[in-house]
């Protein structure tokens, strides 16, 4: 880290934040989101839910422990990461680590970014920004290094259809089992596929806007994925028609959302969105709590359920929507992510809850 | 919700502080107070720590300054008719007496209900054996050796653990006959050995280089769990967590280790059952996603407070209400104070502890680090940095470090052996190490230290070198100067490395502050807000870093704030009193209109809890940081009279750079701390001081011993080992301990003082405003002078004082008082011997015993002192220790059983770790309460004693008279068997250590020794007679003894005939259970 080349991180609405380049030494643009995780940026990094966004991370020390090894395993689900590749546009953190260590480490962070041609920002101050953030929305930003053009105006991820980037094109089945569950890919995080393949489900991955109706499967499982729901009515379509069989439906995180809508309920853009390690979420009409990992910028209105509908888990600090489950039927979704990978594991057991309705 | 039947609640302090246990419990105890009083909950507290906060007025109903013990909590219990008790605010000492008191059915018997975790809880994890049982029912490993008694069993259990592996002999002590082995061969090798040493050998899992990682947990009665804080040890595992340094959050996990080890916490905590707060810590394979849990803590402990202080999430306050049958959902962050308790902190910064040891207090004990504690204290240092947050706090422990670097050369014999073998000084030795060239990958090798923790420490020696390259500061690129202020670096160790101590450092200090603000590098403040700003937060806990662009807040800047700087690491000298001087101070300042900003980085104390002031800055206390702060805060003044001799010796400089102290003025405070100033105030008063002379040479030394005499007290001002001050009784003794001090000359100046036997030392608090006093303490130490007022016992009101010696204290002191135009509090020492009074020292600060007297009086000493530094010139209070008709005893609690190998004497320098103040009816009630309070029983039968010197055996006389009249069988060494019986009183003699060979004696009578071992005495009394080696070394020998197996020790004849006149005159059972307000 001798030759320190400058960079800046610029908000669309003027703001700047000096810090220095890493990573891969390019401009990038995309909206800037905050997650106040401690752990887990390999993990984050490879998020398709986080396609299209700059993040910042609010943790100060970043790449003490370097990124494991690329690939996949035998049953063609990523060795260490949530899908192939970085999502992330751009990496903005305090204080970057070119020196790591653990043992399942094979590079430094940076030179994993500079690999997956994507830019990163350190020296900056994270809390601020996340004050920043928390206080005017997320919004648009790029990362310019020093002797690099860029400038506003760009385009608005959120006006694209994320999902559509970040789903898989093709019919992908994983493991092996009695139980087949069809999996709508959104952006589905590796993980998710772990947890079913790993409970002895075979798992057939189908693209964000197959129709996949006609298919054989024991239970619908809506994956997570980026941006806005509105671009999936074709999905809430196909949802629809699913919940018409009476086979079980588990969404996650965009899945919540896209049941909602296929429920008839609305989502709409929370202001700065929940990305931590640390949210709390409570079962409604009891005593259970759960410490939640989460990645979302939109949310279910839950006041426009309808009447077979019910709200089934409600954030804590800010009473949003975290869960919904139909009163009769075996159709039920979370806005947090059970599968954690990064983040805490409490909630895995609504993997098995699911299963054990197959 | 809560139980409703509870209404009365018992809650067990710690006691005394000592190493193990030491302030932290204050802050959990005063919590959990605080949590019941805002229920509405009556509170009973039991704890004989005078000085602690919790024990002051307001914070419990009823306060007991008793021993925690079951026969007393038992008669407060009695009393008070609680219905529900808590055992888990007051370390090991309240759990061990809360199990008792549940296995003897005493809590059963008076219906009195264990809230939070289940007694049962408790004790499955306090045994060994059940512990490892209750985890294996859930599959989780711990640390278990497999017992072998021939080469077949041994190899048998070592495939079955694994390789590598480590072999003990059993039954063998100091570890002989062990070994690492990593195969088989190896194995029988280690194992034929280990044989020849002992039938068994016990074959364990080796975890040498191991991370040691602890998870804080919390749980409510519903199964809702959470896990507040990890931390992860920068010190591999084989070193206590109490002497590793250690950060928070963990550095060198992935999320996947970090979750996994969170899940299993949680399985742990809820198959255990835990209800309320508990810590869980583990050894984890740095090499695979292995761990052995090493063991749980179910209740609040040191790590607890340190997760407390780190995260902002206050653990004992939402323990105790979980106690009370709240859920997590139902109580509130109380950063936030709009989000639930249920949730887990996100940080966004690195915290640093690092233990404080102050080894060198103590003769003889080894400076090895290892698997127990010696460490008296510790600092929390906040940085943005990991390198911010590690040079922070080394210059926190105020030992003399400027950071990492730049301090004064280490002196190494070996660094390869240092660096394996660590001990107090292991960080320093791998700067050192750095320095010399040693790669992170060598260092790692033998330290078995994460490389990751290694590589930061190495860019610090690096930026510091970068530095050296510069003859001024000027020419210091501002790039390098901002990540030289990023990575720690105090304004004293830039200039170290520009000006290369030329000159005056305090003017280089000045010139880089003024070129650093110049080019705008200064700090910023951030708050710590437990949400990582995700959510708005109005908090005032606040650190300052240079790693960020922002300030958190706005400063008012109207002049209403005042800065009260705190006492830094509990030290020996310098603990909780001074905590309590601190919140008292902070509270006076609050209730007259002011903001009490408080600046103090101990996270063992209740100063540093943010909920006590209106804004606390956690960090440092050095002068750069305090200016810093006073820059920022621009406040109506500096207090720097409560917190002990740090911020004292700060005021001078900060007055000089246009800060305004309270009180006295800093060219006063000057006037007192300056030896050769206040020696000459004295004299042109007329009053006698001990004559002393600071010398230079060797030959200047023998000069003033001649005019004197010996004995003599001999300070050098540096000493390469052992004790910074000695008494010398005679010219050996003085040849010696001044070849320990590394030079007598101009600039290492040696002051001797003639030394005065057989005094009185009295102690004088006072406050004074404008040089008049208007309140004031006498008290007496029961001990001759020669013994440190901090190990001393201390009996308020005085009892045995001549009216000529206090009416001649009381002018000597008004005389003083005026001189240095005291305003605030202060401290006199005095010598008497008949009615001749001599003044050994003078603080204008407060002192050590001020919550002592202030609470036996019940006249707050603080609050005084607060409001006449800020200039409403109070009333004096009418009332005088002299209407009391109680008795007031402060004991010294001593932590030598912690300490192996350390020689339980007292002398000049302080070796107590903590105190208990107890009051009774008479001095001999208030006595035995305060003496049992520190872990003293009354003896049973049996007595040895080894009275001392001709004079000491005199002096005892009575007392052994006494014990043989009550019936005590006495055993005593020769020269004390000879005494009592040509004085008539019936003894048995017993063999010193040295003359257990001798022919004449061996056979016919029984060794000193073995009786100790046999517990066949229940007290020793030893006074060391004099000062020659044999005689220390058969005393040590049987002193050693008696703390090694738990006998009660004394070794003052004052003290111990105090102590023996006080059991002889009333029985344990006539001591009155009273609690404070009935006196």
């Amino acid at each position: 880290m001798d030759k320190k080349l400058g960079a800046v991180l610029r908000l669309a609405n003027g703001t700047e934040f000096r810090g220095w380049s890493f990573g891969y030494d390019e401009a990038c643009d995309g909206e800037v989101v905050f997650s106040t995780a401690m752990v887990g940026y390999p993990e984050s990094l490879t998020d398709p839910s986080y396609s299209g966004q700059i993040l910042c991370v609010t943790y100060p020390l970043i790449g003490n422990y370097g990124v494991p090894e690329e690939g996949l395993d035998e049953r063609g689900i990523s060795r260490n990461f949530e899908s192939g590749r970085i999502w992330v546009r751009g990496l903005v953190i305090s204080q970057y680590s070119e020196d790591y260590s653990h043992w399942d480490a094979v590079k430094s962070l940076g030179e994993w970014m500079k690999e997956q041609k994507i830019p990163g920002i350190y020296g900056v101050d994270t809390r601020e920004i996340t004050k920043y953030l928390r206080d005017k929305g997320s919004m648009l930003g790029m990362i310019v290094p020093d002797g690099k053009e860029k400038d506003f105006p760009v385009d608005d991820p959120n006006l694209e259809n994320q999902i559509a980037k970040v789903s898989c094109t093709e019919i992908i089945r994983y493991g092996s089992g009695e139980k087949k569950v069809l999996l709508i890919d959104c952006g589905v995080k590796h993980n998710i596929l772990r947890c079913f393949v790993e409970r002895g489900v075979e798992v057939i991955r189908v693209p964000w806007d197959c129709d996949f109706t006609n298919m054989e499967y024991d239970g619908l499982f809506i994956s997570n994925g980026p941006g806005n729901p509105e671009f999936c009515n074709r999905t809430v379509g196909h949802i629809r028609k699913a919940m018409k069989t009476g086979k079980p439906i588990f969404g996650i995180c965009m899945g919540n959302q896209l049941l909602a809508r296929a429920a008839g309920a609305s989502t709409y853009k929370l202001k700065y969105g929940h990305r931590s390690h640390n949210q709390p979420v409570r079962m409604v009409g009891s005593n259970k709590c759960f410490v939640t990992s989460q990645n979302h910028g939109y949310a279910v209105d839950g006041s426009t359920l309808g009447a077979d509908w019910e709200p089934w888990f409600i954030n804590m600090n800010d009473g949003t929507n975290e869960g919904i489950r139909h009163k009769r039927e075996p159709f039920f979704s979370v806005q947090f992510h059970p599968e954690a990978s990064s983040g805490p594991t409490d909630t895995g057991f609504l993997f098995d809850e699911f299963i054990s309705k197959l | 919700m809560r139980d409703p039947n509870i209404k009365k609640v018992l809650l067990l302090g710690s006691g005394a502080l000592k190493i193990g246990q030491a302030g932290e419990f204050d802050y959990s105890g005063s919590q959990a107070l605080k949590a019941l009083r805002e229920e509405g909950i009556e509170t009973v507290l039991i704890n004989p720590n005078i000085a602690t906060v919790q024990t002051s007025e307001g914070v419990a109903d009823r306060i007991y300054f008793l021993p925690v013990t079951p026969f007393f909590v038992e008669k407060v219990i009695e009393k008070e008719q609680p219905q529900g008790i808590l055992l888990s605010f007051g370390g090991q000492t309240a759990l061990n007496c809360g199990v008792e008191l549940h296995k003897s059915g005493i809590l059963e018997k008076y219906n009195v209900k264990v809230l939070g975790t289940p007694v049962e809880t408790i004790m499955d994890t306090e045994d060994r054996d059940l512990f490892v049982k209750r985890l294996g029912e859930i599959d989780v490993k711990t640390i278990s050796s497999e017992p072998a008694e021939n080469m077949e069993e041994a190899r048998k259990a070592a495939h079955e653990l694994g390789y590598p592996l480590i072999v003990r002999a059993a039954y063998a002590l100091g570890g002989l006959g062990s070994g690492f082995v990593e195969n088989d061969a190896e194995l029988k090798e280690v194992c034929s050995k280990a044989f020849s040493f002992s039938p068994q050998v016990l074959v364990e899992k080796s975890l040498k280089g191991w991370k040691e990682i602890e998870y804080e947990v919390v749980r409510d009665k519903y199964d809702n769990c959470v896990t507040v804080c990890n931390m992860e040890n920068f010190d591999p595992l084989g070193i206590h967590t109490g002497e590793s340094i250690v950060v928070a959050p963990s550095q060198t996990l992935t999320n996947r280790d970090y979750y996994f080890l969170r899940e299993l916490s949680i399985k742990i905590v809820r198959h255990l059952g835990i209800v309320g707060e508990c810590n869980v810590q583990f050894a984890y394979d740095p090499y695979a996603m292995d761990y052995r849990v090493i063991e749980v803590n179910a209740r609040l402990s040191r790590s607890s407070a340190l997760a407390s202080k780190a995260t902002g999430y206050p653990l004992a306050l939402v323990a105790a209400k979980l106690g009370l049958g709240y859920g997590l959902f139902d109580l509130k962050n109380s950063v936030t104070k709009t989000t639930p308790a249920f949730f887990e902190p996100a940080l966004d910064y690195i915290v640093c502890k690092i233990p404080r040891w102050d080894l060198s207090k103590f003769h003889g004990v080894s400076r090895k680090i290892g698997s127990s504690m010696k460490s008296v204290g510790e600092v929390m240092a906040v940085g943005r940095t990991f390198e911010e947050a590690i040079q922070k706090g080394l210059r926190m422990i105020g030992q003399g470090a400027h950071g990492f670097v730049g301090n004064k050369e280490l002196q190494v014999a070996d660094l390869d052996e240092a660096l394996k073998d660590p001990t107090d000084k292991r960080i320093f030795v791998i700067s050192k190490a750095l320095s010399a060239g040693y790669s992170v990958d060598r260092i790692h090798e033998l330290t078995k230290i994460d490389k990751w923790f290694l590589c930061r420490l190495e860019e610090i020696v690096s930026t510091y070198s970068r530095m050296k390259s510069f003859g001024k500061i000027e020419d210091v690129p501002a790039e390098l100067l901002l990540l030289a202020k990023q990575e720690g670096f105090s304004d004293f160790q830039i200039q170290r490395a520009v000006y290369d101590d030329q000159g005056s450092s305090f003017d280089n200090v000045d010139r880089v502050r003024e070129q650093r603000k110049s080019l705008g590098i200064v700090p910023v403040v951030k708050q710590i807000d437990t949400l990582a700003a995700e959510f708005p937060a109005k908090t005032n806990y606040l650190y300052l870093t240079y790693n960020g662009t922002y300030n958190d807040i706005a400063y008012e800047n109207d002049g209403k704030s005042v800065i009260v700087l705190g006492s830094g690491a509990y030290r020996i000298g310098s603990s909780v009193e001074f905590d309590w001087c601190s919140v008292t101070c902070l509270q006076t300042l609050q209730k007259q209109g002011y903001r009490g900003v408080m600046v103090n980085y101990n996270p063992e104390t209740v100063s540093t809890d943010y909920d006590e002031c209106d804004r606390l800055y956690f960090d440092e206390l050095t002068f750069e940081r305090v200016l810093d702060i006073i820059e920022m805060e621009k406040p109506h003044g500096v207090v720097v009279s409560v917190g002990g001799q740090i911020p004292n010796n700060l005021a001078l400089r900060l007055s000089r750079h246009g800060v305004q102290i309270l009180g006295t003025k800093a060219e006063d405070i000057d006037r007192a701390e300056d030896r050769h100033k206040f020696s000459s105030i004295v004299d042109s008063l007329g009053i006698d001081q001990p004559e002393w002379s600071e010398l230079t040479t060797v030959e200047e030394v023998d000069k003033f011993i001649e005019k004197v005499g010996y004995p003599v007290l001999v300070r050098p001002s540096y000493v390469l080992s052992g004790a910074a001050m000695n008494v010398c009784y005679d010219e050996d003794k003085l040849r010696h301990f001044l070849s320990l001090a590394a030079e007598v000359s101009r600039e290492h100046p040696v002051v001797v003082s003639r030394f005065m036997t057989r005094c009185k030392e009295i102690e004088f608090d006072a406050v004074a405003d404008g040089g008049e006093i208007l309140a004031y303490a006498i008290s007496e130490h029961i001990e001759y002078a020669g013994v440190h007022s901090g190990d001393a016992t201390i009996q308020f009101p005085p009892q045995k004082l001549y009216v000529e010696t206090v009416r001649r204290i009381k002018k000597i002191a008004r005389l003083i008082a005026s001189a240095l135009r005291i305003s605030g509090p202060f401290n006199i020492q005095f010598l008497a011997k008949e009615n001749n009074i001599r003044v050994i020292e003078c603080n204008l600060r407060a002192s050590r015993s001020f919550p002592f007297v202030s609470k036996v009086l019940k006249i707050n000493f603080i609050e005084l002192a607060t409001k006449v530094m800020l200039g409403l010139h109070p009333e004096a209070p009418v009332k005088s220790a002299f209407d009391l008709d109680y008795v007031g005893v402060k004991s010294s609690q001593f932590s030598f059983a912690r300490l192996e190998e350390a020689d339980p004497m007292l002398g000049v320098d302080m070796s107590s770790t903590g105190e208990v103040g107890c009051l009774g009816d008479s001095l001999d009630e208030a006595l035995l309460k305060s003496v049992m309070a520190v872990g003293n029983n009354i003896p049973g039968k049996k007595i040895l004693l080894s009275t001392g010197d001709p004079r000491q055996k005199a002096d005892m006389l009575g007392a052994c008279r006494l014990l043989s009249e009550k019936g005590y069988d006495l055993y005593a060494t020769g020269g004390t068997y000879k005494y009592l019986v040509e004085n008539g009183i019936p003894s048995t003699k017993v063999l010193w250590p040295s003359e257990c060979e001798n022919p004449n004696f061996k056979g016919k009578f029984r060794p000193a020794l073995e009786m100790i071992r046999n517990k066949e005495v229940d007290m020793v009394i030893n006074i060391p007679k004099n000062f020659t080696d044999t005689e220390l070394s058969n005393g040590y020998r049987i002193r050693r003894a008696a703390i090694d197996y738990n006998i009660t020790l004394f070794t003052d004849a004052r003290l111990a005939t105090a102590f023996i006149r006080a059991f002889c005159s009333i029985s344990r059972d006539d001591l009155q259970i009273k609690p404070w307000d009935r006196y």
